[in-house]
């Protein structure tokens, strides 16, 4: 906070002085008033329901929670689950694909509307009108699209191309495909219009010294302006990252778990187990499992952005 | 409670006041589609003629995923409506071992429920600790395979009259591009197990495996008959000619695009609705034209005990529905309308059609207990995951079709 933050170094110290816990709570007293409804919702929503998303991920609680602890019994039947495993290969799988190629086609697509082309602003809402769209009506249009019969191959067939093939969403090996082609569709028009952004910010001088040097636009855009973007880029990461790991309402409209349980997500789990089925243990700790996952992924990344103040 | 007093206030604004003592009387369901709005309509008739209460309609879309959800947490939530349907089985139970659920022993007491339900199987999930907490109000059952007269005219055989007959036809129907077996995706496969250990395995098999969730009879001969029969199921479908719903599995077999469908009676309704005539645009086997008793489940409906300071007269029309629900009156006009079998048979059914009539027959030997009635929702929900897995994906073997299913089954409670 701002009192620690001008005077580094003196917690230590005053910590053992008389008058410590006055400065700590009187000493700017006001921001430290704003700020308690915000501390407030921290620590009872965010920190409280995760507590007790863990604590009950331990119980065999069934319809209603239960104090009736049974250790690690559902991590154990939840890694013995096949669809659970399933789940989390194809998180894995969808995911890393999803982050490189909407990054990748977002600047890719920024890259070419900052080429001072005409009617920008007119692509530019064209790019980003699907991500106006919920996951739910994206599914359902990709569905209509891909479906066998009714969409692209049936037209392609009733046209008089009979070879045609496009039968990915009732293919397990490639039903991810389809997901991530109606995830990509929905999601890159606003890593563009960010990416734009991040390019508008850098400063023309950059370009016209660039330019004086003799480098090439596409060496300038990778080696001087990505390197300076590096706050949108780590923005667009975050952004993406969550709606990979939150993945639900896409597959639940494309596909629904199907072909058979081919392309199950976790967070369906957690639903499918909680509501339908009942089991908020099994459920919890499905999420707790999810939680862990995001954990893996932000601790390291958190504590190389914002650790080690020494460096700043 | 305060959902449920504006929703009565609202009812009540559009309705118009009835009589100055008539309460409104929430009741919640899943019963959207065109035939059972019609038939939950006839309880609402009756109700509101024989009472002079409102019955105030909270229809919930998405049936046992997504309605039971939303029903519970009402409940648990201290909201509670005036009376809700649910599913005969296990669903409710943690609601009702919480206390709160009303118990109707009482209410009932004189009506002697003992002596006209048809089975008393019925009543068992129902009942809890001496007390009374549900009232089934139908009987569903699972076990029909349903044929298509068209898709046999169409290979010029006569139309199989049990399951192995219609195995056997499967070459020659696949010969004329008729797909041998229509199939839903998603939940409809989840009951085909079930049907096909009840015809296939018999009674003797449900027993063990539904009601003492015992994993050796899964391991048994007799269960791997019932895999073996799912292999073969396997075999004649796939993803790609899955419909989106058991009611587009049943328009196939109306156009013999499709020749067979192991579906619940509820198909039925959709059947007819779409004009087929049992006997002539479809024949039902029920039990698979094998076995003689038929696996029951059905629906039930609750009362929530309502919080304090309710108007006693909203109590006093739970329990005047309580008593409609189960009288013969209200029974005839309802089953009749919904295509399932009604608890008392000790009223006029001549107006039931064919099929309904071959499984009043079979109702005589009384009822076995089904997946969804003697399972916990979990334990269903983990069956079905592994339908649909074994279903979509040659590589899981008979064997570790099997294995799984006992695992489950052991791990039941």
């Amino acid at each position: 906070m701002a009192d620690v933050a001008t005077q580094p170094g003196q917690g230590a110290e005053t910590s053992t002085r008389p008058g410590f816990v006055q400065r700590l709570f009187l000493h700017n007293i006001t921001a430290k008033v704003a700020a308690l409804p915000m501390i407030a919702t921290v620590l009872v929503i965010f920190v409280g329901c995760t507590a007790w998303t863990i604590y009950y991920s331990f119980t065999n609680s069934r319809l209603l929670p239960r104090n009736d602890f049974v250790g690690f019994d559902q991590y154990v039947r939840l890694f013995g689950t096949n669809r659970w495993n399933i789940s989390i290969t194809n998180l894995l799988m969808y995911g890393s694909m999803s982050l490189v190629l909407t990054l990748t086609l977002g600047f890719l697509l920024a890259v070419l509307m900052d080429q001072k082309i005409r009617f920008e602003s007119a692509f530019r809402t064209i790019m980003l009108y699907p991500f106006a769209l919920s996951f739910i009506v994206t599914g359902l249009v990709w569905q209509w699209i891909m479906n066998p019969t009714l969409g692209l191959q049936g037209t392609m067939r009733n046209l008089g191309w009979t070879g045609f093939t496009f039968d990915w969403i009732s293919n397990p090996r490639m039903v991810l495909f389809a997901l991530l082609i109606a995830g990509l569709w929905q999601g890159v028009g606003f890593c563009m219009v960010l990416m734009l952004a991040g390019l508008r910010g850098v400063d023309e001088e950059i370009w016209k010294a660039a330019r004086v040097d003799g480098i090439p636009t596409w060496r300038t855009y990778i080696s001087v302006v990505l390197p300076m973007m590096r706050g949108v880029l780590v923005t667009s990461v975050v952004i993406i990252g969550s709606g990979i790991v939150r993945l639900y309402d896409l597959v639940v409209a494309l596909t629904n778990g199907g072909p058979g349980i081919s392309s199950e997500v976790p967070a369906k789990y957690v639903y499918d187990y909680m509501f339908g089925g009942g089991n908020i243990g099994q459920g919890l700790a499905a999420s707790t499992m999810m939680l862990v996952t995001v954990m893996i992924i932000m601790v390291p990344w958190a504590y190389l952005e914002f650790g080690g103040k020494g460096r700043r | 409670m305060k959902k449920f007093t504006v929703v009565a206030a609202m009812a009540t604004a559009l309705l118009g006041s009835t009589s100055a003592f008539a309460a409104e009387l929430e009741v919640t369901h899943w019963w959207t589609s065109a035939g059972e709005a019609a038939a939950i309509a006839e309880f609402a008739k009756v109700f509101e003629e024989e009472t002079g209460n409102t019955w105030v309609d909270s229809a919930l879309a998405g049936s046992g995923t997504g309605a039971n959800p939303v029903i519970i947490s009402r409940i648990i939530g201290g909201n509670p409506m005036g009376a809700t349907q649910m599913n005969t089985g296990r669903d409710a139970e943690e609601l009702i071992q919480a206390g709160l659920m009303r118990d109707l022993t009482d209410i009932v007491a004189d009506l002697d429920i003992d002596s006209f339900y048809v089975d008393q199987s019925l009543l068992e999930p129902c009942r809890y600790e001496g007390g009374l907490y549900c009232l089934p109000i139908n009987i569903h059952s699972w076990d029909w395979l349903w044929l298509s007269t068209a898709a046999y005219e169409k290979i010029g055989q006569p139309v199989p009259t049990n399951w192995n007959e219609y195995v056997a036809s499967w070459p020659a129907l696949q010969e004329a591009d008729i797909l041998p077996f229509a199939l839903g995706s998603g939940w409809p496969i989840n009951g085909i197990p079930g049907v096909l250990m009840a015809g296939i395995g018999g009674t003797d098999l449900v027993l063990q495996v539904n009601r003492d969730k015992s994993g050796d009879a899964v391991r048994g001969p007799e269960f791997r008959k019932v895999a073996e029969a799912m292999d073969q199921l396997r075999s004649v479908v796939s993803p790609e000619t899955m419909v989106p719903s058991f009611g587009d599995a049943g328009n196939q077999l109306l156009t013999g695009e499709a020749a067979g469908n192991i579906h619940g009676d509820w198909l039925q309704g959709d059947l007819q609705i779409a004009g087929g005539v049992p006997g002539e645009d479809y024949e039902c086997l029920p039990a698979l034209g094998l076995g003689t008793q038929l696996t029951g489940g059905g629906d039930s409906f609750y009362f929530p005990v309502l919080p304090e300071g309710t108007d006693p007269a909203v109590i006093e029309a739970q329990e005047q529905l309580a008593r409609i629900l189960i009288s013969p009156d209200a029974q005839l006009k309802f089953n009749l309308v919904k295509g399932s079998m009604p608890i008392r048979t000790d009223i006029d059914l001549s107006g039931a059609n064919a099929c309904m009539t071959k499984a009043l027959g079979l109702l005589e030997n009384g009822l076995l207990p089904s997946g969804d009635f003697s399972l916990s929702s979990d334990t269903q929900k983990q069956l079905e995951d592994l339908n649909l897995e074994f279903i979509a994906d040659d590589n899981i073997t008979v064997d570790d079709y099997v294995e799984r299913y006992a695992s489950i089954i052991e791990q039941a409670d």
